[in-house]
């Protein structure tokens, strides 16, 4: 019952005597509380599906092999291109896998699993006719929209940690671990390295958010998950492969997956600030305006599933 | 029903239930609807309510509905009448395209948040989580009612699961219910908090007489506490034991609205003679101006129209007709309810 007790309710007398419970039936919701209340069962829902469990379990199961066939094969031999300096550092230090992890899962697994979430977060409780009770219930329109987008953003924050955490473990066990060299050539102390690790979770996490914006707006549009999943997919490649094709140079910094890999301006030193921020700025300009999108379609459609 | 969570409407319950038994009685007046006037408004009220969806199908067109408080109102019509669509729209579930509509005085949709939480609402079959238990499932559409406390909230939903017959069930995976108990958990659903007004689309969908029985008691049950109770059908005999009130829907038009009795009243009745001389007993029927005389083996009949049945006898005694027996005999309700609506499979537009 503490809980009751330290949230303020916005006007009227507190809900918590029995004898004012039919008063407090009546009166429209104390705010913040029950707002986290739907959100924790949205929590619940999200993270007891086998469905999206399995897709974690693939989250951890990928830095372990990854690990794995670094450390049999040797990894100064590995690949060229962008994860060239990442391969090189990784037989020095073992926190470089971390990195190396969420540069690779970033190009399609991380996606995936946005995808999977956000898609199905409103048209999966339409298709399942969930939708149409949760709102007569009334769980208010914006209010479960801003629920279900919290769900997903925290779903795909536990993702990127969990990518960070588990690859972090396999460096550790595979890999020396000490005094990181970040990209520049400047050697810093390992909680430093640590430190900038939880920052380019928290950036790509943040990536993540953006996509997911994408996708809720997808996902009211349809009543057929798989059908939302598949298209925030595309969508998701697609600017990845546009962003590759040096003719499309003018349209790259506008696309949302651009700026997701530019978490290496934290393994500088000094960071590279400017693009970071272009990055974090390109992302909350998508959670904005496929936001609006998702809120605009959602609060005037036709619930007909 | 351990802690008083059942009532909480104030309307009085007008008692025009009884009176549908004692109906074939030629002479009724359409009474109980009158004496609605000291009731408080009403507890569904729609002016022109009109949904034409963006394929330019024009699902419900302008229904003037009123739902007096504590009433039972059996919504009726066949499937595609636009019930659902109707309901959908009552609840702010569809966007009306045209009219206007108010739950228990509030307009809707803007008054949604103001007045859903004192409506209960079963639509267009039950949908549920079929990973969760019937338990898990109750406490999710808890948590998405703002106005519903987390403290009384395992204690709510063990009453609700109690009173439709689940308790027992409560641990199981909605995917392993039966039709019946889907039907039933969405039920409880619509009765986790204290309602004024609960609105159930074709409860009975699905289910076998035995599941049919123990919802129409469920309906029956709530209703007696004075709670006004809208349920749709597309079958007549479903709800005709339990309703006060109908409302017969007809692709898109509400074709009737009002208490049973008057619906019932509004057949036009039948003199029918049994006799051994069924010739000559039409004879006299055609003599005395009645219209659509019939003859067959054993008897006669016509439509009564305006004229005693009194006279007639005397009329036909007089003939000599051997009069062996004589009623008038009124349409069944079925029969009055297919009139309106249309034989089956008489889809219009």
């Amino acid at each position: 019952m503490s809980t009751a007790e330290l949230s303020a309710p916005r006007g009227g007398a507190p809900a918590a005597a029995d004898g004012t419970a039919l008063a407090a039936h009546a009166r429209p919701g104390n705010g913040l509380r029950t707002w986290l209340r739907l959100l924790g069962s949205e929590l619940r829902l999200m993270f007891r599906r086998w469905r999206n469990l399995a897709l974690l379990g693939v989250l951890v199961v990928l830095p372990v092999v990854l690990g794995i066939g670094l450390r049999v094969s040797t990894p100064d031999g590995g690949g060229g291109g962008p994860n060239a300096s990442f391969f090189a550092q990784l037989a020095g230090n073992g926190v470089f896998l971390s990195f190396l992890a969420l540069t690779i899962l970033l190009t399609l697994v991380l996606p995936l699993v946005i995808a999977v979430v956000a898609g199905d977060s409103v048209a999966g409780e339409a298709g399942l006719g969930t939708l149409r009770y949760l709102l007569t219930v009334p769980a208010g329109r914006a209010r479960l929209l801003s629920v279900k987008y919290t769900a997903v953003v925290i779903f795909g924050l536990a993702a990127c940690l969990l990518v960070s955490a588990v690859s972090l473990i396999m460096g550790a066990i595979l890999f020396p671990i000490g005094p990181v060299t970040l990209l520049s050539g400047t050697t810093v102390p390992l909680a430093d390295g640590l430190l900038r690790l939880l920052y380019v979770t928290l950036y790509v996490a943040a990536g993540m958010a953006g996509l997911a914006a994408i996708g809720l707006a997808i996902s009211t549009l349809t009543e057929h998950a798989i059908g939302a999943i598949a298209a925030i997919l595309v969508l998701a490649v697609a600017s990845e492969v546009a962003d590759n094709v040096a003719q499309f140079a003018v349209i790259h910094p506008y696309l949302p997956t651009h700026f997701w890999l530019s978490f290496d301006s934290l393994l500088r030193a000094p960071v590279d600030t400017t693009t970071l921020l272009h990055g974090l700025l390109s992302f909350a300009a998508y959670i904005v305006v496929f936001g609006s999108i998702a809120w605009a379609r959602f609060t005037s459609a036709d619930v007909t599933s | 029903m351990s802690s008083g969570e059942v009532a909480s409407a104030p309307a009085v319950r007008d008692d025009a239930a009884p009176g549908a038994e004692a109906a074939p009685h030629p002479g009724a007046a359409p009474g109980p609807g009158a004496a609605q006037d000291a009731e408080p408004e009403p507890a569904i009220v729609t002016s022109g309510l009109t949904k034409r969806f963006r394929s330019g199908q024009l699902a419900v067109d302008g229904i003037d509905m009123v739902v007096p408080r504590g009433s039972v109102y059996g919504f009726l019509g066949p499937n595609g009448s636009g019930k659902t669509t109707t309901i959908r729209m009552l609840l702010g579930l569809v966007y009306p395209t045209a009219g206007s509509h108010s739950l228990l005085g509030v307009p809707m949709p803007k008054g949604t948040v103001q007045v859903l939480p004192r409506v209960g609402s079963l639509v267009e079959g039950p949908a549920f989580y079929p990973q969760l238990s019937g338990r898990d499932n109750l406490a999710r559409v808890d948590a998405a009612d703002r106005t519903a406390d987390p403290g009384t909230a395992k204690q709510r939903i063990t009453t609700a699961l109690d009173r439709v017959g689940l308790l027992a069930a409560k641990k199981k995976h909605y995917r392993a219910y039966s039709l019946g108990m889907k039907q039933r958990l969405a039920i409880a659903a619509s009765l986790l908090q204290p309602r004024e007004l609960i609105i159930l689309d074709e409860p009975t969908n699905g289910l076998d007489p035995q599941g049919t029985r123990e919802v129409r008691g469920l309906i029956r049950e709530i209703a007696t506490g004075g709670i006004t109770v809208l349920v749709s059908s597309h079958l007549l005999a479903e709800v005709e034991q339990i309703c006060t009130q109908v409302g017969v829907m007809r692709t898109g038009k509400l074709v009737f609205q009002g208490p049973l009795e008057e619906l019932r009243a509004r057949g036009s009745a039948r003199i029918r003679v049994t006799t051994s001389d069924p010739a000559r007993a039409a004879e006299v029927l055609g003599k005395l101006g009645l219209a659509d005389v019939t003859a067959a083996e054993t008897e006669a009949s016509a439509a009564l129209g305006d004229q005693a049945p009194e006279q007639i006898t005397r009329e036909l005694v007089y003939a000599g007709v051997p009069v062996a027996g004589l009623d008038t005999p009124r349409p069944s309700l079925e029969e009055l309810f297919v009139g309106l609506t249309g034989e089956g499979f008489d889809v219009d537009g």
